[in-house]
């Protein structure tokens, strides 16, 4: 079967390492930060300026002024930092923050990414992707594994505008976990009663694949 | 105002001397940490053809977004223009102009603008639209595109504190774009929520230094928020 969302979430969680910088993106990276195993600590990096962002706030602790790089409400952890977006983005530049996790239209075996921009669709903006792909030293890719259309995001060579260049090494979808590595995807792990054959047939980029993949566990 | 006291008592004063066709660089994420006042004086003035150079275009009727109804804003440099119905409309009739640049180059652009530096060289775009036509130089084998730094005519800027001579402090996130917009302004206006004496702010404290600051106006802020989300809402 397929993963939910919140077990992509849940496969994603498991790669931090006790004391991680970690950016999460919009969406499923974001629940990422619900699952993180018992005994790991990570700090959450807000690309806004904040390192050390914690839970919403209640109603009594709603502040204009506090806010995640989503634009969202939020609050602090203890031992958190707030900064400009320049030093900011020398955190994220500089190769500081551990993990990055980010959702993704299509990524390429040569560890392209394309994930803001739709040609013929309004362009709302890149915000701080291009910066986070070319900065981090372990950039995780979530998303489903196809298109609704069952089209393959696993793809020989990006057709839409890239985000970032040879900087994909992970990636974790509803099926499977894949490395990026020597123009191929490396398949390392599936979703639990998902075959072997069912990723090669929805990976359209080229596929290395063990006899023995073992399951997800999730 | 002489010496060093900054401190202006009306915004046509704290905004005199913008005139059509400049270039305003504005601190702001979204709607937090914004000059409020200021946007609303450039509206006043009615001052058209600006470039303006923020993260983002504020939100219909809220923010730089005021500024759009009468189009005064000829270009945007922005990384995320956002959900804002009359900035999609005017960008597909070709009234507006936007530059895309990511947000830390944008935040670097600013920051290398006010220190004197002309352009950089950053990985962020490389091999993606944001590259196309711009200087590759490889360092250790890794491909760098320039990027040209920005400085403006005029930098409106949100802080929390100042002192008359000032130097000013942020509160939290609103914090932001507002530090190196700061420096990259040739007049810089700081619209804050209280004016305080020189010595009332620990010097190690300062975030921008009262060197950076030509104006500073005692300002009234509604601090809309944009996306409200509260704990009962689970991520």
């Amino acid at each position: 079967m397929a993963l939910s969302r919140e077990q992509i979430a849940m496969r994603v969680a498991q790669e931090f390492k006790d004391g991680s910088y970690v950016n999460l993106g919009i969406g499923i990276p974001t629940l990422a930060a619900n699952y993180v195993p018992p005994g790991i600590d990570v700090m959450l990096q807000s690309e806004n300026g904040l390192l050390g962002m914690g839970r919403y706030p209640h109603e009594d602790e709603l502040d204009a002024d506090m806010i995640n790089a989503g634009k969202e409400t939020v609050t602090a952890i203890k031992g958190a930092s707030i900064f400009n977006s320049a030093e900011s983005f020398a955190m994220i530049r500089g190769g500081h923050v551990d993990f990055t996790v980010l959702g993704a239209f299509e990524v390429d075996v040569n560890g392209n990414i394309a994930s803001w921009m739709i040609p013929g669709k309004l362009v709302k903006g890149m915000g701080g992707a291009m910066d986070l792909v070319a900065g981090a030293k372990n950039i995780i890719v979530t998303m489903t594994h196809a298109d609704k259309h069952g089209n393959s995001k696993l793809l020989p060579a990006c057709k839409l505008p890239l985000t970032g260049v040879n900087c994909i090494t992970r990636i974790i979808t509803d099926l499977a976990v894949l490395e990026v590595k020597d123009g191929a995807f490396h398949l390392q792990e599936r979703a639990p009663g998902v075959s072997v054959a069912e990723i090669k047939e929805k990976t359209a980029g080229k596929l290395v694949a063990a006899d023995n993949v073992p399951e997800m566990q999730v | 105002m002489s010496g060093f006291d900054k401190v202006v008592s009306d915004y046509a004063e704290a905004m005199h001397g913008l005139t059509d066709g400049m270039t305003v660089i504005a601190g702001g994420f979204g709607l937090c940490g914004i000059p409020e006042g200021l946007i609303s004086q450039i509206k006043r003035m009615g001052t058209t053809g600006l470039t303006v150079v923020s993260n983002n275009c504020g939100v219909d009727g809220f923010g730089l977004g005021v500024l759009l109804e009468d189009r005064q804003i000829k270009k945007m440099i922005s990384s995320y223009v956002g959900e804002n119905a009359l900035f999609e409309q005017q960008l597909l009739t070709g009234e507006l102009d936007v530059e895309l640049t990511p947000q830390g180059t944008l935040a670097e652009k600013m920051r290398a603008g006010g220190a004197g530096i002309p352009a950089f060289y950053t990985a962020t775009g490389y091999g993606t639209p944001v590259g196309e036509g711009k200087d590759v130089k490889h360092f250790d084998g890794r491909p760098y595109i320039l990027e040209p730094s920005i400085t403006g005519d005029f930098a409106i800027v949100k802080a929390y504190k100042a002192d008359r001579y000032g130097n000013c402090i942020y509160r939290h996130t609103a914090q932001n774009f507002n530090p190196m917009a700061a420096t990259a302004g040739k007049i810089t206006v700081v619209e804050v929520e209280e004016i305080v004496e020189p010595g009332e702010l620990d010097p190690a404290h300062i975030h921008t230094p009262g060197i950076y600051v030509d104006r500073v106006i005692q300002g009234t802020f509604e601090k809309r928020i944009e996306r409200k989300v509260t704990a009962k809402e689970n991520r």
